[in-house]
Order: structure tokens, then sequence, then C-alpha cells
């Protein structure tokens, strides 16, 4: 099965990591990833935060690059980037004024078309059975915010109440945890800018994910790895405590489920670097 | 966040702009959308937070705590602009010395320097990421949205 593959920015830089577990996995489960040609960062916080046109155009490129290369459906692993790619897709789809302007900006006709894939949504698809099933995981999975929110943007899930992690967690045989900060936010972009208010989040997340039992965390967002491994030892440091709770990607543990060793799948590379079984 | 999200959409309400546009609220926001996803009158408070922000910037009133947001905000495009994409040393560059230049502050200035090496052996951090071919493209869209 070939599929549209939108990178972001993240995954070729600090979170090459993700990339990696991602293509591995999913490479194994027979997907074959084709890149976007030539794609542009979608804006992210800061365009919408600063200039609703261009956090409009920025998306809009993408899509239309995408609808000229003929992909009906573009994976985008980073759930900022597959928000903003939603939202730039559902309002140019409504408004033929918009598709004008937005075709006249990014030199490209465009109509919205395309369906946008998340990484759950894309291993959804697959009929997951694992050669070597996931014992001894007791994870906390974590949502965060834009999987499942805005709702009339993503339609995925119940974004007060999500599911779809432990799920395929199940099915590769590790338990997962009920607990109260799934779907709170971990800070995102804000690392560098206020990171106060990161570690804060990030605390409050991974005490409670171990309040509840997990030994470990799953993600399917650059940022929140970031914020919860990368930046994990500052947190534990304000507050006084040493969370030592490794965070995973969900194509870790798919991929680990499937086979192939942490190292194979970047896990080495992770800040954290216990393992939450053998 | 000085006032929260519901707050901010009573003060824009009532008229009270000013308030709204100097709040450290709207840069505080994290667009996590919780206050859209649970307000019981399906108010987009995420959505007006927004627009503030950018009303807010583009009037030079925003709340004086907050301007590393926004400088990192500016900074993130200027890269997005030039590159494309992300350059993310570039832009901690950027943002770093703009915020210095801002607020003087040492600490900050090398706050996450300690990190750089466990990026580098981690295979984490390019000095030459890869970069969009059409760069000409991406300048022209931005100057037609005047950004």
């Amino acid at each position: 099965m070939a599929i549209g593959y939108y990178p972001g920015c993240a995954l070729r830089g600090s979170s090459n990591d993700y990339e990696q577990s991602v293509r591995v996995c999913l490479k194994a489960l027979g997907a074959e990833l084709k890149e976007l040609d030539d794609w542009i960062c979608c804006g992210a916080t800061a365009a919408h935060s600063l200039n609703e046109k261009l956090s409009v155009a920025l998306p809009a490129r993408n899509l239309a690059i995408a609808e000229r290369d003929g992909f009906d459906e573009l994976f985008a692993p980073c759930p900022m980037c597959s928000m903003e790619l939603m939202k730039a897709a559902k309002e140019i789809a409504a408004d033929s004024r918009l598709r004008e302007e937005m075709a006249g900006i990014v030199e490209l006709p465009v109509t919205g078309r395309t369906k946008i894939l998340n990484l759950i949504q894309l291993l959804e698809r697959f009929d997951l059975k694992p050669s070597k099933p996931l014992d001894g995981i007791i994870a906390a999975c974590y949502y965060g915010c834009l999987l499942t929110r805005p709702a009339s943007i993503v339609g995925f899930d119940d974004p007060e109440a999500p599911s779809s992690m432990e799920t395929i967690l199940a099915k590769l045989g590790a338990k997962t945890v009920n607990w109260n900060f799934r779907t709170e936010c971990c800070g995102a972009g804000k690392t560098m800018c206020d990171e106060e208010t990161v570690l804060d989040l990030a605390h409050k997340i991974l005490s409670d994910a171990q309040r509840s039992g997990a030994n470990c965390l799953v993600v399917a967002c650059p940022m929140c790895h970031v914020n919860l491994d990368m930046k994990q030892a500052a947190a534990g440091k304000r507050f006084g405590v040493d969370h030592n709770l490794p965070v995973y990607y969900l194509s870790d543990l798919v991929g680990m489920a499937l086979g192939f060793s942490p190292a194979e799948l970047g896990v080495d590379r992770h800040f954290v670097v216990r393992l939450a079984h053998g | 966040m000085d006032i929260a999200p519901n707050q901010v959409i009573r003060l824009v309400q009532n008229g009270q702009k000013d308030r709204a546009l100097r709040s450290a609220a709207i840069w505080k926001c994290l667009s996590c959308f919780t206050c859209s996803s649970r307000c019981p009158q399906n108010v987009d408070c995420a959505g007006v937070l927004d627009a503030l922000r950018r009303t807010a910037a583009a009037e030079g009133m925003h709340a004086e705590t907050e301007t590393r947001t926004l400088i990192f905000n500016t900074a993130f495009l200027h890269n997005i602009r030039r590159h494309g994409r992300l350059n993310e040393i570039e832009l901690i560059g950027l943002f770093k010395t703009r915020a210095m230049l801002a607020d003087p502050d040492l600490s900050f200035l090398f706050k996450d320097a300690s990190l750089a090496p466990a990026l580098r052996q981690k295979r984490k951090l390019h000095l030459a990421p890869d970069g969009v071919r059409d760069r000409d493209v991406v300048r022209r869209i931005f100057a037609r949205c005047g950004a």
C-alpha cells in the first residue's frame, strides 16, 4: 500500500527518532511512504498566532502539491501538522472564494479534497499481530491536544475520553492504565520561550502517569515527546523528583511487538534510557 | 494565565479591547483547544485568543511579560520564510539574540546550551538540515499574505 507522506519539520529535526520509528514500523507492515515533493512547513502555532492568511496558505501549498501529484491521502505523523492540514483543507473545501484566493497565493489549484491521516488512523488499517507481544508494558497513553482537538476539525476519537491507542496496544499484548492527564496539554511549542509552563505541565503529566501504575508513557506527537522525554530531567529537577519514566512513540511499541529492537527504532536516542520491558 | 479564557471573552463582549489585548493570557495560551472544546456556549475561545494575539502583535500592544513568546513566534516565521522548513539551530540563534536584546539575561542565553552535546550525540542536531528546493515560491507566498 502506497501512501502520501508529509514528514513535517520536527521529524527532520530533533525528532528524527520519531521518523526512524515510523519508517521502520510502517515498512514492516507493508506501507510504502511516498514523500510529498518539496513540501513546506505547515506554519504551526507561529503562523496562526500572527497571520491568519499565512496559516491557511502554508498548509494549502502542501495540499495543492498532494492534489497535483495524485495523492488522495496524506499521512502526517505530527499532530500539529495533521491538524493544520486538516483545518486548511476543510476551510478551502467549504469556500469557493477562498479556493480561488489560495490558488493565486500558492501558485497551484487547490480544492481541499485530500484526506489527512495521523499515525493512529494509519495504524488502525493494519491487522496488527505481534510476533513479540509486549509483556511487561503498562502504558499510560497520552493524547495531548491536537490528535483529538478541535473535534470539529480532526473528527477523530473522543476528545474527552480517547481510547484508540489503548485499543492498538491491547492487540499487541500491552497493558494500559486509566489515568487523568491523557488529554491535558504538555506545553507544545513553548519549550523554548516559556519553559516554566512546559516543566510544570510535564511534571504533572509524568506524576499522574506514575501514580496510576504505568511504567511508561506512549505518545504520537514529536512535541509531546520533546517535553516529556528531553525535558523530563529538567522537570524532575525543578520539582525535586526523579521520574525516570520511559516515553515511547506509539510506533516504537508497534515496532517492538513486530520484533524490532529498541535501537532499530531509534529508542536508544531518547533521553530517558531506561526501558519499560526487556 | 492572569485571566481565564472565558474572562477574555467577557472583556471582548464588554468592549474592553485594550485590557484583552494587553493580557498575558492571550500569549500564555498554548492553543490546546480545551477551552473551545468545553465551552457550554460553543464559543471558539481559542480562535478568539488567536485573533487577539494577531491584533496585539500588529498594534504593538502585547503584555511586556510575554515578549519572549512574541519574539519566538516572529523568529519562527522569519525562519520558515527563509528556508521553507524549520532550521532549528538558526531559529534558536535568532530567538535567543532577539530575546537577549529585549531583556538581557545570561542564564536564559545559555539555558539550553547544556543540551547541545547530548543532542549531537543522539544525532538529533543538524547543522545543515534539508531545505526546500523552491524557496522563491515560499517567499512569494509570504509576501502575498503580507508576512
